[in-house]
């Protein structure tokens, strides 16, 4: 049984702290424009015109609110549980991650912002942010590992034709967690006109709770439609956890609902036991790294070790810190899914429902796989389809192209 | 206690000894020769220990006055290329907490007058345990420390348990700390004052030094603190102009470069130690124009 908390309410505390957890770790020639962006965005959450284009663009731009679909095959398929998909992938862009960009977008331009900078690893996030930049006229740089460019050339071409730069980054794996390292170095060197918007609820206060403000439309949307499907809550809720955004934008409406059950599924890679993974609740401990304090990917001595996933866009060893806060209060529950579960998961979505999801998505699917099948078909389970797989056809085709009869694409 | 420090004392923390005598008297001294202090800052463990522990007791004798000592960490996210790459040097050859704390012991042993002042980032230190870090590293006889993710919104993390074992908690002031927010920045630091010249990483270009002048008398008006300059500093010619009005210059990158740019170990130290040496030079003649001037005004 859940406690009965108030738990969505209160928190983060004026300082960003989730408990022990958060905070504003960052170099002093950044804090006085986080101060600055934390009242910016006070102000902007209860400014009626801000919200009043917020909800335009999310509409109109966006195409919301996004579907949540019966996922009649796929139920029947695992023969226990109602499957319920929250359509995200059909999203401008196809993935939650535009849910935020809009929104930090409409803060830059009213700080003034001149220039728009953010780091991607799955290249979601970074074609959602050279899309914003693109719609409102702003300069886009967007940095991204080499490892990453590697396994997601389309996307880096669409960023490309939506004019924003890439810039690769070779330090460390060449993965997210490098990105970002690159582009807080470009913030602190460009803080008068710069906007860095940031992919996931990570980063120093205000962004963790900013960007859970953002993506919480999905779970709000969720809650109505389920309430008009079936006239009441659903039983759990299943989403992949990279950074967390998609997760807790999902989770967070239904936190002071004791009866929700809510499952965060993290990439087990080759499976947590092996070291080679990306799973920084079930395998890491806590310190702090990129402006705040969670759960992280480290040797005793506080270096940090590199997360392995098939998936780029879950290729990170922290997690936001409302998560870290949420697993020790034990109101979610935090598992793995492997790189092999995942794409036995892909696949059954892709030819189950005629949804190819995302590689980070389909972890969420491979602990549906698990959990379905044990509960009756009154539990209601929603799954965050966050994003759609056209941009991992690539990294699919190499590992299971021989199955098609694909050597490369 | 001493003049320069009083003010500045938070009245909560123990009045008798809650600063490192050495930075205290270090400064002292160079007051009394009217010239700026040379700071020079090496990653611990950078290119491998031993060249890295001669390249530390080496430092004094080539001219530095109080040293910064880098806490490699694998995600240096204020440092640019140069110095992340040292990181990575130390951290691929083994360096850890513990070694740097032990070089700094190690290095105690024979000379009990030059600062030394750790620089890194917060997670080796929370990792390592915040008491056990402090208590070890006053016992080596480190006596101060530069924390770039710590700003004073965190100071019950790191900075206020540092006074209860007498080592300085050394704040940064950078272009972009107004003048509102200066007195948070001010309010427990101790030892001196590191004013970051330009907005950016570690290694990047250099400041104009006229900004940079009017930036440090500014600073001044709120602190008796002696004010240390750093970020871009590379040559003995900017080490001088900035010396001028500065307490301290600190040249990082530029060294660090020097054992980047070495084909032996051996080079690496004769580099480094040739460039310290350059620059000592310069911060003890940059303001004798200033003296001879001054003397004949007043004749
Ligand atoms: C489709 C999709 N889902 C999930 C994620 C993981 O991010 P988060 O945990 O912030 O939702 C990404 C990141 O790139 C993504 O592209």
């Amino acid at each position: 049984m859940n406690q009965p908390v108030d738990l969505s309410k209160s928190l983060p505390d004026a300082n960003g702290l989730f408990g022990s957890f958060g905070g504003r770790f960052v170099a002093e020639t950044l804090m006085p424009l986080i101060l600055e962006l934390q009242d910016e965005y006070t102000t902007a959450k209860n400014d009626p015109e801000f919200q009043r284009q917020l909800a335009y663009f999310q509409g109109d731009y966006v195409g919301r609110p996004s579907p949540l679909y019966f996922a009649e095959r796929l139920t029947e398929h695992f023969g226990g549980a109602s499957i319920y998909l929250k359509r995200e992938e059909l999203n401008h862009t196809g993935a939650h991650k535009i849910n935020n960009c809009i929104g930090q977008v409409l803060l830059a331009k009213q700080m003034g912002k001149k220039r728009i900078i953010a780091e991607t690893g799955a290249g979601m996030h970074g074609v959602a942010t050279a899309t914003v930049a693109a719609r409102f006229g702003l300069p886009c740089v967007i940095y991204m590992g080499t490892t990453d460019i590697e396994r997601q050339q389309t996307n880096v071409f669409r960023m490309k034709l939506l004019g924003a730069e890439i810039i690769p980054v070779t330090s460390g794996t060449g993965t997210l967690k490098d990105a970002m390292n690159e582009a807080l170095r470009d913030w602190v060197t460009n803080v008068d006109d710069t906007f860095y918007i940031i992919g996931t609820v990570a980063g120093p206060h205000p962004y963790p709770a900013m960007v859970r403000d953002f993506q919480a439309v999905i779970g709000h949307e969720t809650r109505s439609q389920m309430l008009e499907k079936k006239g009441r809550l659903p039983d759990s809720l299943v989403a992949c956890v990279g950074g967390g955004s998609n997760a807790i934008g999902l989770f967070y409406p239904f936190l002071d609902d004791p009866d929700v059950q809510m499952i965060g599924v993290e990439a087990g890679g080759k499976g947590v036991k092996s070291g080679l993974h990306a799973a920084s609740l079930n395998g890491g401990t806590p310190g702090v790294l990129h402006g705040n304090r969670t759960y992280l990917l480290q040797n005793e001595d506080g270096q940090i070790t590199d997360a392995h996933s098939i998936s780029a866009g879950l290729d990170y060893p922290g997690i936001g810190p409302e998560h870290a806060w949420l697993h020790e209060q034990k109101r979610v529950e935090y598992v793995s899914a492997t790189d092999d579960e995942a794409l036995e998961a892909f696949q059954v979505c892709c030819r189950q429902e005629g949804i190819i999801p995302a590689l980070e998505t389909a972890h969420a699917l491979a602990e549906v796989a698990k959990r379905a099948p044990t509960l009756p078909r009154e539990h209601l389970m929603v799954i965050n389809l966050s994003g759609r797989g056209d941009k991992d056809m690539t990294s699919v085709a190499h590992h299971l192209g021989d199955k098609f009869g694909v050597k490369n694409l | 206690m001493s003049i320069v420090h009083s003010n500045t004392m938070p009245d909560t923390v123990n009045q008798a000894m809650n600063h490192s005598p050495r930075i205290e008297q270090c400064f002292a001294a160079l007051k009394q020769q009217n010239r700026p202090a040379l700071v020079s800052y090496l990653t611990a463990g950078d290119p491998d220990a031993d060249t890295s522990r001669r390249l530390l007791h080496g430092l004094p004798s080539a001219g530095v006055d109080i040293i910064e000592l880098g806490m490699p960490f694998s995600d240096p996210m204020a440092d640019g290329p140069a110095i992340q790459k040292a990181a990575l040097r130390a951290l691929n050859n083994g360096q850890t907490q513990a070694k740097t704390l032990e070089m700094v012991r190690h290095f105690r042993e024979e000379n009990s007058t030059t600062p030394i002042v750790l620089m890194g980032y917060y997670n080796p230190i929370f990792c390592y345990g915040v008491e056990r870090f402090l208590a070890d590293a006053a016992r080596a006889g480190v006596d101060g420390l530069i924390v770039v993710d710590l700003p004073p919104e965190h100071d019950e993390e790191l900075c206020t348990p540092a006074a209860q074992h007498s080592i300085d908690f050394i704040r940064l002031a950078t272009p972009t700390t107004d003048a509102k927010r200066l007195p948070k920045v001010l309010a427990n630091a101790s030892g001196f004052i590191y004013y970051v010249s330009v907005a950016g990483v570690t290694g990047g270009s250099a400041p104009t030094s006229e900004r940079l002048e009017s930036s440090v008398a500014k600073l001044r008006e709120h602190t008796e603190l002696p004010i240390a300059v750093g970020f871009g500093i590379r040559t003995a010619e900017q080490a001088a102009t900035i010396g001028r009005f500065s307490d301290a210059v600190v040249v990082g990158s530029a060294l660090v470069d020097c054992i980047e740019n070495a084909n032996t170990p051996d080079e690496a130290v004769e580099r480094v130690h040739g460039l310290v040496s350059e620059l000592a030079e310069s911060v003890r003649a940059c303001r004798e124009v200033e003296e001879r001037m001054e003397e004949q005004l007043s004749v």
